[in-house]
């Protein structure tokens, strides 16, 4: 059964649309990969995705689906008046203390980071804290925003095993933004290769072949080829 | 000197305004706009002048004034693309401009710099309750306050209406500031907002110690405004701005020893 339904999505001026034209489903359990060079429109997908900004076509998600977000990164001031218990706080009436501590396991961190400002903890830290805050609600579908943009390698693999378990071990959707394609290898059922528009869709081992990446980041030319159904092909750069 | 009633009135009246603009302050800090925030102030200074010119309250004309910004602020910043800043920096100082060029002379000196003893008891009286509105209201909302400037998108996925969230914000702002005209004037409001809430940042690490601290530093500045003027003869507006800068040097002595 599938959980979001995406038709014929455009968001932006119509002269230069952000996205074009796009279609693509996801199934229950799934986790998708979105990969695509920087400002092919990633973010701003989620952001129809979730409701943020207006688009044309399309955008279904199934009933009753509940929603957890972590977003790319948060331009956090490092003396920022907040302890991370208060940031857990806002989240409203479910963020009782048994439950954060409850996703405090979830996430792997100690119940001291708690009394700890919410600017002055690792990179890391802050990512798993964000991504235990979206699964606060308990929601069915997480959306990832490049959940390990600047958190070191090693961070970064903890944080996709760790997403990777709470998918297995809460049965959730999850949509995930990358730009490492060994995580969408490992990760992935489905890869959405997006540069403005859909430029190939399905399971990695297929996807990542190198005409499809060449297509996707540019290569040599730093250009792609993108048909409009009558089969001229033209040419654009990528951004 | 004395110890009189009117002059407990003026300080029971100062510490409230004082309490719910560094309540508002903290925010206006969290959000980082404490230039907009100061420049907007200014905004009330044509609303003055009207009120003024039409014998209708100052702190309506004010109000008013303050009102039609905010909106303007708050549809530029979801229907254009146009940078909030740069046109909030031309606006607002023609605003002072055209205060300064329609307010009668004699009234323009109050406007700019306020004069809490010329409150009447029901001013006063209006003026407290409305303070409390104002700290009611931002201690309602406060949390989804917080939220929604840590992060739109966060907010938006757990069911915050972000521009309406904005627009009850943008409004208890012009209502704030309005309602420290009297007190401080058109022209140094913008520091009763933003100084104690600066200064409550240096030293504050979780959002309700901030909080707590912004609202008692404005509250220990106004009394120390109100005091000094009162040994000084002088108005307690700019005393008051005065105190609460020493405030900030001490704070940022704290957090420096601190460090």
């Amino acid at each position: 059964m599938d959980i979001l339904t995406v038709r014929d999505l455009t968001v932006g001026k119509k002269s230069s649309p952000v996205i074009e034209k796009l279609d693509f489903s996801v199934a229950q359990g799934e986790t998708l990969a979105i990969i695509g060079p920087n400002g092919a429109g990633k973010t701003t997908l989620f952001k129809a995705l979730l409701g943020l900004t207006p688009y044309s076509g399309s955008v279904t998600w199934a009933p009753n689906v509940k929603i957890g977000y972590v977003p790319q990164r948060m331009e956090i001031e490092t003396d920022i008046p907040l302890t991370v218990e208060e940031f857990f706080k806002l989240h409203g009436s479910v963020a009782t203390p048994e439950k954060i501590r409850e996703i405090l396991n979830y996430v792997q961190l100690d119940t001291p980071i708690l009394k700890s400002g919410f600017g002055e903890i690792s990179v890391g830290q802050r990512q798993r804290i964000l991504v235990g805050w979206s699964i606060m609600d308990n929601p069915n579908v997480l959306l990832f925003d490049e959940p390990t943009a600047d958190v070191d390698i090693f961070g970064q693999e903890s944080i996709y095993k760790m997403i990777s378990h709470l998918h297995k071990t809460l049965g959730l959707t999850v949509i995930l933004i990358s730009h490492d394609l060994s995580i969408v290898y490992q990760y992935a059922n489905n890869v959405l290769c997006l540069n403005h528009q859909k430029l190939c869709y399905g399971i990695p081992d297929e996807m990542l072949q190198a005409e499809h990446l060449q297509s996707l980041y540019g290569g040599e030319r730093g250009l792609y080829k993108h048909d409009h159904g009558n089969e001229k092909a033209h040419n654009h750069t990528s951004s | 000197m004395t110890f009189d009633a009117p002059f407990f009135q003026i300080l029971i009246t100062a510490v409230f305004v004082a309490a719910s603009a560094g309540l508002l302050g903290s925010f206006v800090i969290l959000k980082r706009m404490a230039l907009v925030g100061d420049a907007l102030s200014h905004v009330a200074l044509p609303g003055i002048a009207l009120g003024l010119t039409f014998h209708i309250n100052p702190f309506i004309g004010a109000f008013t004034t303050l009102f039609i910004a905010v909106v303007g602020i708050w549809l530029l910043k979801y229907e254009t693309e146009l940078p909030v800043d740069t046109l909030v920096g031309i606006l607002f100082t023609s605003s002072l401009a055209l205060g300064i060029l329609f307010i009668p002379e004699q009234e323009l000196l109050e406007a700019l710099f306020g004069d809490i003893s010329a409150l009447g008891t029901i001013e006063s009286i209006s003026s407290v309750l409305l303070s409390i509105g104002i700290i009611t209201a931002l201690l309602a909302i406060h949390k989804k306050l917080a939220l929604s400037m840590l992060s739109e998108e966060l907010a938006h996925s757990v069911g915050i209406k972000n521009r309406a969230l904005d627009f009850i914000y943008l409004f208890i702002f012009a209502l704030s500031i309005a309602l420290g005209i009297k007190f401080v004037g058109a022209l140094l409001m913008g520091s009763l907002v933003i100084i104690p809430a600066a200064a409550a940042k240096n030293i504050s690490r979780s959002l309700h110690g901030f909080m707590l601290a912004s609202v008692s530093f404005g509250v220990i500045s106004a009394i120390g405004g109100v005091l000094l003027s009162e040994f000084l003869a002088v108005a307690p507006g700019p005393l008051f701005i005065l105190s609460s800068a020493i405030l900030f040097i001490i704070s940022l002595i704290v957090r420096k020893i601190r460090q």
